[in-house]
């Protein structure tokens, strides 16, 4: 029987009954992070890193929830299970799992960059590494993340300066605190739409994250012009922002690669600013663990697989999972 | 080139046509001369000739990307566009060069009388040099295909604002066989020479779809009515003693007509002719498909002349006796073009497209019911007092066609989108039932909403049942009503008949794969 294995419900370790990011109820599941399609509602008990307590509680109300620390060993049945930093949004982790010698690590989502907010992307020793390939396709490749916020702010300056407003789209847990970490605040004042403000106050006394304002009904539209607003992508064609006068539109995502994508969702402007590893990075990550068999769960997996198995010479498979993939049109708050 | 792909970058950065046009003309008022040439051909798809074909691309791109060959076309078939996914897999530049657009551009048509080696070295050696925006814009003048959501309109009204120039008037300028390579922006903006006005043609007046009831038009009796000919819009030019054919998408198409070479010695110089080419085999007007053999055929033999011959249905005169008609009410210039084709005889190439009037919408859509069996699309309805403008504008010209053929059919392939549906699977192949199976008899790309193509896109990922390269197989499971403009019997299509136009309806969500309609309801759809 394999360490891990893959059921209806989610990843499963029999030895120590315990799930991973599980998707449907179980009674007992260690949660990578706080994204919807890794942290379901309804498990009896959940196993996740510290700070992903209040993001978690804030996102699925009352649970039965145990932090663990970086490191700290939560031994159930023989089973040594340890959490590490995946550096895909803030409390984001990879789960290590240790039996008789055997181990295997569980990403969830991850990224190599330093994006200044989260603990950074640690490589940890395995045997088997369940690993995600969002962007497993040469086509992706990211550029410093500093080059990115310069032309993000070179972008809202020069829409200041023309009396229009920003309006920039990013999932409202990770992305929107990455965005508000790293832009340049001194241009102007920064708005942020309530689902963020609402995560910004669960999660963000330990990020030093600059002033922002709720965007409310009740500011004036003359008040806003000029500034940055940073809102989830599902709001793009909400009421609201037609009453706001004159903007510009843009999204921060690694989607933002394709031109076909940007232009799909009529947006102005893409900046390729992502929270996963682009296709040197997975490589990077694969390498790093010094592992023989991998197991890729969403993204462009058959790829990303085959490519392990045909050049690297590594018993690389696919197994299906609910965590988003093929998510460039998607919306809503996951990934 | 540094200047030009940062005009396509901030032309890329908005959706804006106002910004578009500001971004243009302020590129207009700053570049070079040549580049400003170079820049009005690309943008309105004269390109120097391909100098390398797409699979050599392919192959140096995936050398430099260091990948497996089948990863570059997975990514290929993902992104949705070669030039675009060429520039991302591509390491890196190591280096930069200040090489102008001109440079660039002449660079490129030298290439090709180059051997396979120094097209390589130098291609390569531009990619080593260019950024991600450079590498993508000289992709895309090697491959063609410059579609970046710049019309000619927008380009015309760009230019307007950079030179003050009347943007009709630049319409005309810039149609034609003007050629980048020789021409200077003096020449072909501020001063037009004479030479290259001989060729040129008139910008083409369009026509509007009828929109709600056809009664909203109003008094009958100020328009004409016509039939709207299958073929392809073109007009024939006589000037200086030879004549031009030209093509709707601004190609000189004399070459392939000859028929037409003997209007030459019956048409009086200064003439210019609107109109519609058609296949005209056995005394009668074919049907698109035989006129589609015609355009694809650079030789044109003599057997070929013989068995689909084609003719001008002429509707309107645009020149007469060297003065621009366009001003001229329609009523007017028609009578001059009845009194002109009529005086021509039987045995010539040019015919008239009657017009007709009708005393009240009852009569005229009786004989628009009757388009199917005098081989037309349906009825034109033109002001009597129109002049001919440029391009598509409202309330002039109205095109009424028949409503389309439709048919139920099963969606059993789909395969991803380009461009804007990059990763999208919406190129759909649909299906209809013969002896129990599923035979294809269509593609069709256009027709579903939005929101629509996401949720078939979404149910096409979960429903896959094989995958061969970029095409997925589905489950037969959903039915689409499929509409098409024309029909007939093909042996180039497996189920043994073509359509025209084919695009999706509506998606019949109440009918299941079996109550879809048979092969032999298509077929008794062909006109005899």
């Amino acid at each position: 029987m394999p360490l891990l294995v893959f059921n209806k419900n989610g990843i499963y370790c029999p030895q120590a009954d315990v799930y991973l990011d599980a998707w449907r109820k179980v009674p007992k599941c260690i949660v990578t992070h706080g994204h919807s399609d890794h942290a379901r509602y309804g498990h009896g008990q959940y196993i996740t890193h510290k700070t992903n307590i209040p993001i978690i509680k804030h996102r699925l109300g009352k649970l039965q929830v145990q932090g663990l620390d970086w490191n700290e060993t939560l031994l159930v049945n023989g089973v040594k299970f340890s959490l590490h930093p995946a550096g895909h949004i803030p409390g984001s982790a990879q789960v290590r799992v240790e039996y008789k010698g055997e181990v295997w690590v569980f990403t969830g989502d991850y990224k190599l960059q330093d994006d200044g907010l989260c603990v950074p992307f640690e490589p940890v020793k395995c045997h088997t590494f369940i690993t995600e390939c969002t962007f497993g396709l040469p086509a992706f490749s990211w550029e410093p993340q500093q080059e990115v916020f310069n032309e993000i702010d070179s972008w809202w300056a020069a829409n200041r300066s023309n009396d229009v407003t920003s309006l920039l789209f990013g999932y409202s847990l990770g992305k929107a605190q990455r965005i508000l970490k790293n832009v340049n605040a001194d241009i102007g004042p920064i708005y942020v739409h309530k689902t963020i403000y609402d995560l910004n106050k669960a999660m963000a006394k330990d990020f030093d994250l600059p002033e922002f304002t709720l965007l409310d009904t009740s500011i004036d539209k003359a008040e806003l012009k000029g500034s940055l607003i940073v809102a989830p992508p599902g709001v793009q064609n909400a009421a609201w922002i037609r009453k706001i006068g004159a903007q510009t539109t843009a999204a921060a995502s690694g989607w933002m690669t394709f031109r076909g994508a940007r232009r799909r969702r009529a947006l102005d402007k893409g900046f390729v600013l992502s929270d996963h590893a682009d296709w040197q990075d997975l490589l990077t990550a694969v390498k790093a663990t010094g592992c023989q068999q991998v197991i890729a769960t969403h993204g462009y997996t058959e790829i990303f697989s085959r490519y392990l198995r045909e050049e690297l010479g590594l018993d690389a498979k696919t197994e299906a999972t609910a965590y988003e993939a093929e998510t460039i049109d998607q919306t809503q708050e996951t990934a | 080139m540094k200047a030009f792909a940062q005009l396509i970058k901030a032309l890329d950065s908005t959706n804006k046509t106002n910004q578009k046009v500001a971004a243009l003309a302020n590129y207009f008022k700053t570049a070079a001369d040549s580049d400003k040439v170079w820049t009005i051909a690309l943008l309105s798809h004269r390109r120097p000739k391909r100098p390398v074909n797409t699979t050599l691309l392919r192959l140096w791109a995936t050398e430099l990307a260091n990948i497996p060959a089948w990863l570059f076309e997975e990514s290929y078939h993902i992104v949705g566009d070669l030039a675009e996914t060429i520039a991302l897999v591509l390491p890196h530049p190591k280096g930069s060069t200040e090489m102008s657009l001109t440079k660039v551009v002449n660079e490129i048509a030298a290439l090709s009388s180059q051997s396979e080696h120094i097209k390589k070295a130098t291609i390569l050696e531009r990619w080593d040099q260019f950024n991600y925006y450079e590498r993508f814009v000289y992709n895309k003048i090697i491959t063609g295909g410059f579609r970046i959501g710049v019309s000619q309109k927008l380009m015309t009204r760009a230019l307007g604002q950079a030179t003050g120039i009347d943007t009709d008037e630049l319409a005309f300028k810039l149609m034609g066989n003007w050629d980048p390579k020789t021409i200077s922006f003096e020449e072909l903006i501020i001063a037009p020479s004479e030479a290259a006005a001989v060729s040129r043609p008139y910008p083409f007046f369009l026509a509007h779809a009828v929109e709600g009831k056809v009664e909203e038009l109003g008094d009958i009796s100020q328009y004409s009515f016509e039939h709207k000919w299958d073929g392809i819009r073109a007009q024939v030019i006589f000037r200086a003693g030879t004549h031009f054919v030209w093509s709707r998408g601004e190609e000189l198409v004399t070459d392939k007509y000859p028929e037409f070479d003997e209007l030459l010695e019956l048409i009086p110089d200064g003439t210019v002719l609107d109109g519609e080419i058609v296949c005209f085999p056995n005394g009668q007007i074919g049907d698109f498909n035989m006129l589609q053999t015609r355009i694809g055929r650079k030789n044109i033999s003599k057997k070929l002349l013989e068995t689909h011959p084609v003719i001008l249905i002429a509707y309107d005169l645009l020149e007469w006796d060297g003065k621009d008609l366009r001003d001229t009410p329609f009523e007017q210039r028609r009578k001059l073009l009845d009194k002109l084709v009529k005086s021509k005889g039987e045995n010539s190439p040019l015919y008239l497209s009657s017009t007709m009037n009708f005393k009240n919408w009852e009569e005229a859509a009786a004989e628009r019911e009757r388009s199917r069996e005098k081989r037309s699309e349906g009825l034109m309805i033109k002001r009597k007092d129109s002049h001919y403008g440029v391009g598509r504008k409202r309330g002039e010209w109205f095109k009424w066609k028949v409503d389309p053929f439709t048919i139920d059919a099963v969606l059993t392939y789909a395969m991803r989108g380009h461009g804007r549906r990059a990763n999208l699977f919406t190129d759909y192949t649909f299906a209809l039932w013969h002896e129990g199976a599923l035979v294809t008899f269509a593609k069709a790309y256009s027709g579903l909403t939005d929101a629509e193509l996401k949720e078939v896109d979404s149910w096409i990922k979960k429903n896959t049942l094989e995958r061969f390269g970029p095409v997925r197989s589905v489950k037969p499971e959903h039915v689409f009503e499929i509409a098409f403009e024309g029909i007939a019997a093909s042996k180039r299509h497996k189920s043994g008949v073509a359509t025209r136009f084919p695009r999706i309806h509506r998606w019949r969500k109440d009918k299941k794969p079996d109550q879809a309609n048979s092969l032999e309801d298509l077929k008794a759809l062909i006109p005899e």
